[in-house]
Order: structure tokens, then C-alpha cells, then sequence
């Protein structure tokens, strides 16, 4: 397992602002596991259909980036897309709402799960094809060179992506006219059933990235304090040096693919492993260094849970009571 | 014969043509270790190991594309696409490559593979995962096309795909796996390509389809007999190459025709039935041709959309009415 390279400031030395940047990054994570569970709630209940792929476990990486972005800067994911939306702040009814396949939803119920659109937050998609937001991505860095603006594009995808050629026309095209684009691979180790070492010829992802002219590394994604350290860093680099970056983030998520995998672990990974990563819950490890500064204490944190639980709940009634689309809306929105 | 679903029949050629065929392998994403994102292939890792079951990257025009090559040199790759809807990154690999290179080398190259997945909307798989391509496929020279229906038809003709010597694309549909049917255990049962298959026989009216259709059309062809409406259900089984022969006997029975699939109206294949109907058979139409078809937009992900997106059995019962008003 990777360890930590930027060592995280211990929380105990920290500012006020500081203190509640932290005790924020820890409510963005809780909210998204929140969310999520009910999300599983939901499809169990058959209120959620198709696809669903939860990002349990991942948090840090989505949390870490996104609260280091300027209100320039974009965003695009792939279908596993959750957590960017509501670390960018859109609202869980809405979101919720677009799981259901609801009128009030993002994409007034058209996209659901896999595709989530948030514009006012900078969230310009999550995808269901394998590759294909990272051509999206680099050409949303291409306008904002094309404009000479200052803002810069994350772009998130799966280790599976690493294996679609358009990553590597892209990667090269971005190289070659240094576009502001952060490339964020976040190997989870499994593209669905398939396990890193047989689906990849080089396991070490930031060096099979590292040839196209632009600065690659590993980080810890695990650890949200040193995500976001990392990303810090990278995000500065980008926006002065207006060239891409490519980030691959060690995580690991603790549900199956997709919610309809309800054999998990399944064949493909063992308990042992799951069990042995659930022990470095992001949101357990932060807790403890909040806690143990001091910087929030047990029963504020108890708090913190109830007012969660009570937003999402209140996405969950509001989806449930939302209505279905018309059927008007078949044909509409299919050309601009 | 077996009792067994279209899941299981797809399995059983599989099986009996790897075990007949050394030069036969399976590739595809999460085929193997994960038993195949619709079990087709479950059990199949264990039991021919990785030479022959391969787990691919994400990696579609590449390993397409490398079939492509394995084929001309007389391997028989038989490619699982997770869903045709991936088959789109390999258009190019299968309409410029697979479909060109017997025609362009003078015959000298053929490529005897099979490219097989499902295709058509699923439950709620929205815009991206949703899609039919049949013609797509059927539009260019090079290509067979098969559609099948039945556990029986699935297992015929998967057995025909691996036997022909061309490039073979081979749709199977996300909402018939668990479909149960009798299908023969002799390993020699194949089903010919361009053999049409009559489902139901009457004398109203023609329904021509392939795929989940023949599902649509039974049913709706039980909700007609009950009002005296007996139709007669042409399954095509391979839309290329095509058996119209059957088509036009079966129209000069009942001169008038209805089509029904999943895929989009516009431009879709309903279009080139209605077509040669009216080409060859136009003496014996009653009725204009009628299509029965998806609704031409990306597939809405809100349930309530969706089912206004896919025909259903009262489309198909309300398009014959219409044809016999
Ligand atoms: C082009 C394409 N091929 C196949 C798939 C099916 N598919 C969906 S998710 C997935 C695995 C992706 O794994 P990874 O990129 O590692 O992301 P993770 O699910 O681990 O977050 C596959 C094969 C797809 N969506 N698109
Ligand atoms: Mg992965």
C-alpha cells in the first residue's frame, strides 16, 4: 500500500479557517457516504433502476481535489459521478431527484445515475462510456487555452480508462499543446471484476502516463488531508505552468461495482483484501486526527451526522414525491 | 432436446465449440474472473483456463481489431462484446477492417470471426448503454447479421457463426437471457443464416421482426386472437443476409405487413422491409407497410420515458388494427 508522501499537518498547530476547512472536508465525505447508502436503500426498493456505481470508499479523491478549484475551473467524470456533484455542491434533491429518474432531477430525469450534468457547479458530465470523458475533459482545457483563461479541468476516470486509445490521443494532444487539463486516475485496483495486474501492462500507472511531455505522480487516496496537499500543489502548478497533469490516486472502493453485484466481494477479490482496506476508511482516518487535535469533538460530530442524515432524508422524500416527467418531455432536448 | 434459457444455449455452442475447435478462444471484458457481466460465459475461465477465455483491457478497437488479424491467419476468435452499445469504439475496426479485407484482397483473406453481445435496451441503461445497431451492421457489405430469439435459434445459430468463414455480428438481447425454451443437445443442430423462421402462423396480418420483437409480437399476437385477429409472425433470424422469400409468401397470405424492433424508426431497418415490400410484393398489399419501432431520441433514463421510448404490445396490437382498418 502506498504511504503517505506530504506529510499532512497535524491539526493541532492549525488556524480557525484552517480548523474549518478540515471539519468541511469531513462533512463533504460524510455527505457523499450518506448519500450514497441511501442510494443503495433506494435501489434495493426498486427506486433506482439501471445502472448504479456507488463511491464508497473513494471519497477522499473527489473531496481532496474539488476543495482546491476556483470557481473557473471545470470538471468532468466518469459514471461512477456521485461524489463530484456534491462535493461541487449540487443539491442532493436534485441529485437524488435524477436517480429516480424525476422531473426535478440535474437532467430533469434523462440522465440518471451514470449521467449526472450540473453546469452552475462546473460539472460538465459524467460518462458511460469508458474513455470518453477524457476527451471531453481535454477539450474543455482546450477552450480555456484557446481563451487564455486561468482556469483548469479535472478530469476523474477509473484504471480501466487507462486502457482506451483516447486516452492516449488525448494525453497526447494535451502534451503537445499544453492544455490546463488534471488527469486524476483513481485506481481502485479492479475495473469491475477485472484486477489491475490483468488488465494493465505496467501496474504503476503515473509511470505508463509519464512519456507524454507533461509531470505525472502517485498519490495517497486514501487519506484526504494528503489528497488534498497534493492537489494543492498540482493545481497551482497547472493553472501557472498551463500544462496538464496527471494524478493516479491509490484508492479503493468498498462496494461491488455496481449495486446490482450483491455478491460482494465476489470472484474476483477477496474478503481478507476488502476487509484489510476498510481499515483505512478515509472517513475513520480523518475523524481520528479530528478528534485527537481536538478540532471537533465526539458529540459535535454526532451532530454533524443527524444534520446529514437529515438532509439526506429530505432528498430522499423530495425524489419520492417529485414527479415523473411528462411525456412531452420524450422528444424534447434532443437538438438544440 | 433441453429445457434450458438463451443465457444457457448461448453457453452450450460455446462450449461444444471450444471443445470441438482448439483454434476457437473467447475474448472479452470481464468474460473470465468475473464470470461476464451477463454470465454468459460463467464457469468458462475454470474450465479452458486464460489461453482461451481471455479477460481484455478496456480495449475495444484493440481487440477487435486483433481478432481481425488472429482470424485471417485461421484462429476463430469469437469476441464478447459487454454490450454492442462498446461496439461503437470498434466501428472502425469492424466496417473499414473485418468487412473489407476479403473483398479487397481478391478473396485472398477471409476472416472468420464472431463478434456477440447484447444489443437494445435494457432496464432503464439510459443514452449511452441502450442501443440497437443491427442496422447499422446490415448497412455495410462484408457483414452477416444475426438476431436470434429463441434459447433453440440462439444455440443454432451461434453454432453457424463460429462455422462460416466471414465476419459475423451476433446480437443477442439484454431482456431475453432468462427466456426458456427447448434446445437440441446434438452438438451437429445448426440453424442456416437467411432461413426465416415463422413463429406464429395466421392469416391477418404479417408481423415481421427479429429478437425481443418475436416476444412483443407473441404477445400481442394473444391479445389480438382473443378479439378474432389471428396474425402470423415471421421471425428473420438474420437480417443479412436476408430471407424475403418468406416475407412475400407470408404478405400474399395476409397482404398487409407491420414491422416491429427496438431500434430507432428513422432510417432503421423497418425501412428496408417496407421497402422491398412495396418493390416486390406490391400487388398483394391491402395496407401501407407499417413500422413499429423505438422512438427516434437517445433512451430517456426516467422509467416512465423509457416506456414511451420501446414498443410495446399494445403498439404492435394497435399498428395491426390499423393495418386491417
Ligand atoms: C467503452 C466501454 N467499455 C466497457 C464498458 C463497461 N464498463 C463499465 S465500468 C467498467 C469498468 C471500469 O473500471 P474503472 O475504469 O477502473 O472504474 P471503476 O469502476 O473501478 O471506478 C466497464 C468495463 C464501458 N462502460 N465502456
Ligand atoms: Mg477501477
Amino acid at each position: 500500500m502506498l504511504k503517505t508522501k506530504v506529510k499532512p499537518k497535524t491539526a493541532s498547530k492549525t488556524t480557525s479557517k484552517e480548523k474549518a476547512e478540515l471539519i468541511e472536508l469531513y462533512r463533504q465525505m460524510l455527505l457523499i457516504r450518506r448519500f450514497e447508502e441511501q442510494c443503495n436503500v433506494a435501489y434495493r426498493q426498486a427506486k433506482i433502476g439501471g445502472y448504479l456505481h456507488l463511491y464508497i470508499g473513494q471519497e477522499a479523491v473527489a473531496v481532496g481535489f474539488i476543495s482546491q478549484l476556483q470557481k473557473q475551473d471545470r470538471v468532468v467524470g466518469h459514471y461512477r459521478d456521485h461524489g463530484y456533484v456534491l462535493a461541487l455542491g449540487s443539491d442532493p434533491k436534485a441529485v437524488m431527484a435524477e436517480l429516480l429518474g424525476k422531473e426535478t432531477g440535474l437532467c430533469k430525469g434523462k440522465g440518471g445515475s451514470m449521467h449526472l450534468y450540473d453546469r452552475d457547479k462546473n460539472f460538465l458530465g459524467g460518462y458511460g462510456i469508458i474513455g470518453g470523458m477524457i476527451g471531453i475533459a481535454t477539450g474543455v482545457a482546450f477552450k480555456q487555452r484557446y481563451m487564455q483563461e486561468d482556469g483548469v479541468t479535472l478530469c476523474f476516470f477509473g484504471d480501466g480508462s487507462m486502457n482506451a486509445g483516447l486516452l492516449h490521443e488525448c494525453f497526447n494532444m494535451a502534451g503537445l499543446w499544453d492544455l490546463p487539463v488534471i488527469y486524476i486516475v483513481e485506481n481502485n485496483k479492479y475495473a469491475m471484476g477485472t484486477a489491475l495486474e490483468h488488465h494493465s501492462s505496467e501496474t504503476n500507472l503515473a509511470k505508463r502516463a509519464s512519456v507524454y511531455g507533461f509531470p505525472s505522480k502517485q498519490i495517497d487516496g486514501m487519506d484526504v488531508l494528503s489528497v488534498r496537499a497534493e492537489a494543492r500543489e498540482v493545481i497551482k502548478h497547472v493553472r501557472e505552468k498551463r500544462e496538464p497533469y496527471f494524478v493516479e490516486a491509490i484508492t479503493y472502493r468498498f462496494v461491488g461495482h455496481g449495486a446490482a453485484d450483491i455478491t460482494d466481494p465476489g470472484s474476483y477479490r477477496t474478503k481478507e483484501e476488502l476487509e484489510e482496506w476498510k481499515e483505512r476508511d478515509p472517513l475513520e482516518s480523518l475523524k481520528a486526527i479530528l478528534v485527537g487535535d481536538g478540532v471537533i469533538s465526539e458529540s459535535e460530530l454526532q451532530t454533524m451526522d443527524d444534520e446529514i442524515k437529515a438532509i439526506v432524508k429530505e432528498a430522499a422524500r423530495f425524489a419520492d414525491e417529485s414527479a415523473d416527467p411528462p411525456p412531452d418531455a420524450l422528444f424534447e432536448d434532443v437538438l438544440a | 432436446m433441453a429445457q434450458m434459457n438463451y443465457r444457457d444455449a448461448i453457453r452450450l455452442a460455446l462450449i461444444e465449440e471450444l471443445d470441438r475447435d482448439e483454434r476457437v478462444f473467447l475474448i472479452g471484458e470481464d468474460i473470465g474472473r468475473y464470470q461476464g457481466t451477463f454470465r454468459v460465459t460463467e464457469g468458462l475461465f475454470d474450465k479452458y483456463g486464460p489461453t482461451r477465455v481471455i479477460d481484455a483491457p478496456i480495449s475495444e478497437p484493440g481487440f477487435v481489431s486483433m481478432a481481425v488479424g488472429a482470424a485471417m491467419e485461421g484462429l476463430k476468435p469469437v469476441v464478447e462484446m459487454m454490450t454492442w452499445s462498446f461496439g461503437i469504439l470498434a466501428m472502425d475496426q469492424i466496417v473499414n477492417h473485418a468487412a473489407k479485407i476479403y473483398y479487397k484482397s481478391g478473396g485472398a483473406c477471409p476472416v472468420p470471426m464472431v463478434i456477440r453481445g447484447p444489443a437494445g435496451p435494457g432496464k432503464q441503461l439510459a443514452a449511452q448503454h441502450s442501443h440497437s445497431l443491427e442496422t447499422w451492421f446490415a448497412h455495410s457489405p462484408g457483414l452477416k447479421v444475426v438476431l436470434p430469439s429463441t434459447p433453440a435459434d440462439a444455440k443454432g445459430l451461434l453454432k453457424t457463426a463460429i462455422h462460416d468463414n466471414n465476419p459475423i455480428i451476433f446480437m443477442e438481447h439484454p431482456q431475453i437471457y432468462g427466456v426458456k425454451g427447448d434446445v437440441p443437445e446434438d452438438p451437429n443442430f445448426k440453424i442456416p443464416f437467411g432461413v426465416a423462421d415463422v413463429k406464429r402462423e395466421g392469416n391477418h396480418a404479417t408481423i415481421v421482426t427479429y429478437s425481443r420483437g418475436v416476444h412483443l409480437s407473441l404477445e400481442a399476437a394473444k391479445q389480438l386472437a382473443e378479439e378474432g385477429i389471428e396474425v402470423e409472425i415471421v421471425d428473420l433470424r438474420t437480417i443479412a443476409p436476408i430471407d424475403m422469400e418468406t416475407v412475400f409468401r407470408s404478405v400474399a397470405k395476409t397482404h398487409r405487413a407491420i414491422v416491429v424492433h427496438d431500434d430507432w424508426r428513422f432510417a432503421g431497418f423497418g425501412a428496408e422491409i417496407a421497402a422491398q415490400v412495396q418493390e416486390y410484393a406490391f400487388d398483394e398489399l391491402d395496407a401501407p407497410v407499417l413500422r413499429v419501432a423505438g422512438a427516434d431520441v437517445p433512451m430517456p433514463y426516467s422509467r416512465v420515458l423509457e416506456k414511451l421510448a420501446v414498443p410495446t404490445e399494445q403498439d404492435i396490437a394497435a399498428a395491426v388494427k390499423r393495418a386491417l382498418a
